[in-house]
């Protein structure tokens, strides 16, 4: 049976233009810059100094802090810079940038495509590679992955979800590594499974998707405790608390986390960067990236080495054309927009989005209808409308009963509003504005 | 030149100009059916109406807000066709104007233009000629369908007029005049194509049902409210007519007649006047349906339609706040 959340969410044109094409090496561009802070929490540490060479896998920046990082060279070469460059969000960041030299891997790498499948015994050797390696949640916020795979003081696991739901149009890049890595995800989950101390995990897929759903499936019977499960191909259903309650039927409540009722989703891109991390000993350095777009000559699904510049990966499909109005990093409606071609993928990079001025254009913003579309499609069971009418006149005494901390930002209210209202940006002012209230008492 | 933007970065192809274009497109078939029916003077008013409502729009938004004019929308010409529809053929056009501008004028662009107005224009239009000018409201021409420049002199009762009369409220004068008596009763054939007298757009129920059909492939509106606005009539009436409370109209001539299916497809269903969330609709529209069954019966108009939905609006913003949806992750395990 085909799961899906119950309230809100949206049937969007899918542009899958590359979920036929297999995952191929970018190749290495002539630089790297690495951003220091590719997670949520504190920038890492750098420890390394301009001059020193370095290899594919070299730490170059180490965790500070529990809710931090290490951040490792993707690629061997010579640190030529190390210093602010504009960041993704506009905004100045630390980024160290390698003039890439051969292709050598830091000693210890397992490099070999040889599929593992002897799980370490140790957990405490386990976490200690997944905190080495710097994996963090590659699907969203980048939240890193030994936070998330330890259970608190007095909570209990249940579930592990995988989460392969990959629903943002044009994206691609999990349903290939499905498709390609379907074994190491498993055993990934087994991996994950230990540390949580449960037996079972449940890969969750979309119904859009019927090659990895068909791969994974098959597989899976060789695994017991690791299940299959179709979803719905709705959005948002890869959010994180519209996937637990698809499966489980649970909701999270308001402000908790998921591992209070028992939940831990993880995305199958950090599920693969775990069997990497503990099995090959190799740092989360490199991931899968789709480059597509309506305006892309072509699409491609890129294994792409974390720092290579965007430029780097569109001319590798045939370039920018006349038509392309907006490059995006991730999905259309959650993902950043950039004019800066320079702009490093990341750890979190799961695409990068040539779209046309047809399918970006911002259409003026006209008085509100009161259709109730925003309230029929937000999975969160908000009032969007209402929540932007009052940050508009700067009202936000209702932040609180409104319930606008509890905005997952999924886009769908302002992408489907007939009036063009820019209710996410509202939501994210109202948001914020919450947040200052519950510090303040 | 590549552009900055918030997310999304990508939208739904529906904006408010393709929605009230679909309803208009909706419109389409009561328009054939009126021109049919009425012929020539179902023209003239329902372009006076509809130049009269943009107009007062464009004047309003141009002169004495001095912002953009807002025509653009569409909404104003939807308002045009609705206030038309709700009048008989027959209406003097100089009536259709001081409707327009109630509308318009003080129901819409008072409140704030679209969007703000808490009361359906075109119905409190209506509403207002007919307090105003009850003789000629009243006054529906006999259908003369496919004959397009036939006189509208002879004119006729509708189905729920007869009744009203029959009651025995008017004199033996009167019924003769008019022709109430029960022998000039429709047939259910005739009222479902529309070969009966009424105001323009309410007398076709097949062209009403299409336009409805189309909105709900359209996605314009849901099944909602004209279901649970129809049903709530059709099943209080069957009530009556089981304990022979209505012994002449039974529960499918009051689906067909009046302005009922004019106002549970088109009226009840503007998204500006009605409630927002699916289980406020349907509140909205068992409350309509109430108010209908209600007015027709015991109160001395023949027909309830447009006073259940203006009294019905007043209510959305209370029904608006009762029907908030769950918010995920509260109020439940
Ligand atoms: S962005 Fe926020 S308010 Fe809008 S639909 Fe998503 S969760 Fe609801
Ligand atoms: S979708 Fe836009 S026009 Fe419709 S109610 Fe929400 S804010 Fe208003």
């Amino acid at each position: 049976m085909t799961k899906t959340f119950p309230i809100g969410g949206l049937h969007p044109q899918k542009h899958k233009l590359a979920s036929e094409l297999a995952i191929i090496d970018a190749g290495l561009p002539e630089y790297v810059s690495i951003p220091v802070k590719q997670h949520s929490g504190a920038p890492a540490k750098i420890v390394v100094a301009k001059g020193e060479k370095v290899k594919a896998g070299t730490l170059l920046a180490a965790a500070d802090g529990i809710v931090s990082a290490p951040i490792h060279s993707s690629v061997s070469g010579e640190i030529v810079n190390i210093g602010l460059q504009e960041g993704l969000f506009g905004y100045d960041e630390e980024q160290i940038t390698i003039k890439v030299e051969g292709n050598e891997y830091a000693q210890g790498i397992d490099t070999s495509d040889k599929i593992i499948t002897e799980i370490p015994d140790d957990t405490e050797e386990i976490m200690q590679r997944i905190r080495n390696a710097g994996v963090v949640g590659m699907g969203g916020a980048g939240y890193p992955t030994p936070i998330k795979t330890t259970v608190p003081e007095g909570k209990k696991a249940e579930y592990l979800i995988v989460n392969g739901i990959e629903c943002e149009p044009y994206l691609c890049a999990d349903d290939r590594l499905m498709q390609e890595k379907a074994e190491e995800i498993i055993i990934g989950a087994k991996i994950i499974n230990k540390l949580l101390g449960i037996q079972k995990a449940i890969i969750a897929i979309d119904e859009n998707k019927p090659q990895a759903i068909e791969i994974m499936s098959r597989l899976t019977k060789r695994y017991i405790g690791v299940n299959v499960r179709t979803c719905k191909s709705k959005y948002p259903q890869g959010s994180e608390k519209q996937l637990i309650t698809a499966i489980t039927g649970r909701e999270v409540p308001a402000a908790k986390r998921p591992i209070d009722i028992g939940c831990i989703v993880q995305n199958v891109g950090t599920v693969f960067a775990v069997y990497e991390a503990v099995m090959k000993k190799k740092p989360l350095f490199e991931r899968i990236v789709t480059v597509s777009g309506d305006t892309a000559e072509k699409s491609a699904n890129f294994r792409v080495r974390v720092g290579t510049p965007a430029e780097f990966l569109i001319n590798k499909i045939g370039g920018m054309t006349d038509k392309t109005a907006e490059i995006i990093f991730g999905g259309p409606f959650m993902g950043t927009a950039t004019v800066n071609l320079n702009t490093p993928v990341t750890k979190l990079t799961s695409g990068i989005l040539l779209l046309s001025k047809k399918s970006t254009a911002k259409e003026p913003e006209t008085a509100c209808i009161r259709c109730g579309k925003c309230v029929d499609v937000c999975p969160q069971g908000l009032l969007p409308f209402e929540i932007a009418r009052r940050a508009r006149n700067n009202d936000f005494s209702q932040l609180m009963q409104l319930h606008a901390r509890d905005c997952i930002e999924c886009g769908s209210c302002a992408y489907t509003c007939p009036a063009r209202i820019p209710l996410l940006d509202y939501c994210k002012i109202s948001k914020a504005e919450a947040k200052k209230i519950l510090k303040k008492q | 030149m590549l552009k900055i933007s918030s997310a999304p970065h990508i939208f739904s192809p529906v904006n408010t100009r393709t929605l009230m274009g679909n309803v208009i497109i909706a419109l389409i078939p009561a328009i054939l059916a009126a021109l049919l029916i009425f012929g020539f003077s179902a023209l003239k008013v329902l372009l006076t109406s509809i130049a009269a409502c943009v107009a007062c729009e464009y004047l309003i938004c141009r002169y004495l807000l001095k912002i953009p004019p807002t025509t653009g929308d569409y909404s104003a010409v939807i308002t045009g066709i609705l206030l038309g529809f709700n009048l008989p053929a027959s209406i003097p056009l100089w009536m259709i104007l001081i409707g327009a501008f109630v509308a318009i004028g003080i129901t819409k662009m008072a409140y704030g233009g679209l969007g703000k107005n808490l009361f359906n224009p075109a119905l409190v239009g209506r509403v207002f000629l007919f307090v105003s000018f009850p003789q000629q409201m009243t006054t529906w021409p006999l259908p003369h369908p496919g004959d397009f420049f036939a006189p509208d002199v002879q004119t006729g009762a509708t189905a729920l007029g007869i009744l009203k009369h029959l009651d025995g409220n008017s004199s033996s004068e009167a019924l003769t005049k008019y022709s109430y008596s029960i022998d000039n009763m429709p047939n259910y054939l005739d009222m479902f194509l529309g070969n009966v007298g009424g105001s323009l757009g309410e007398v076709s129920a097949v062209a009403l049902i299409l336009g409805l059909f189309y909105m709900l492939y359209k996605k314009v509106i849901t099944w909602h409210i004209p279901f649970y606005y129809l049903s709530t009539v059709f099943i209080l009436t069957s009530i009556m007519w089981f304990y022979k409370e209505t012994p002449d109209l039974d529960p499918v001539a009051h689906l067909l007649s009046g302005g009922l299916l004019l106002g549970a497809i088109f009226m009840a269903t503007d998204y500006v006047t009605t409630p927002m969330t699916t289980k406020g609709k349907i509140l909205f529209a068992i409350g309509c349906g109430i108010l209908t069954v209600i007015i027709r019966i015991f109160s001395a108009y023949p027909e309830g339609v447009s006073f259940a939905i203006l009294i019905m609006n007043a209510f959305v913003p209370l029904i608006d706040r009762w029907c908030i949806p769950r918010v995920y992750g509260t109020g439940r395990k």
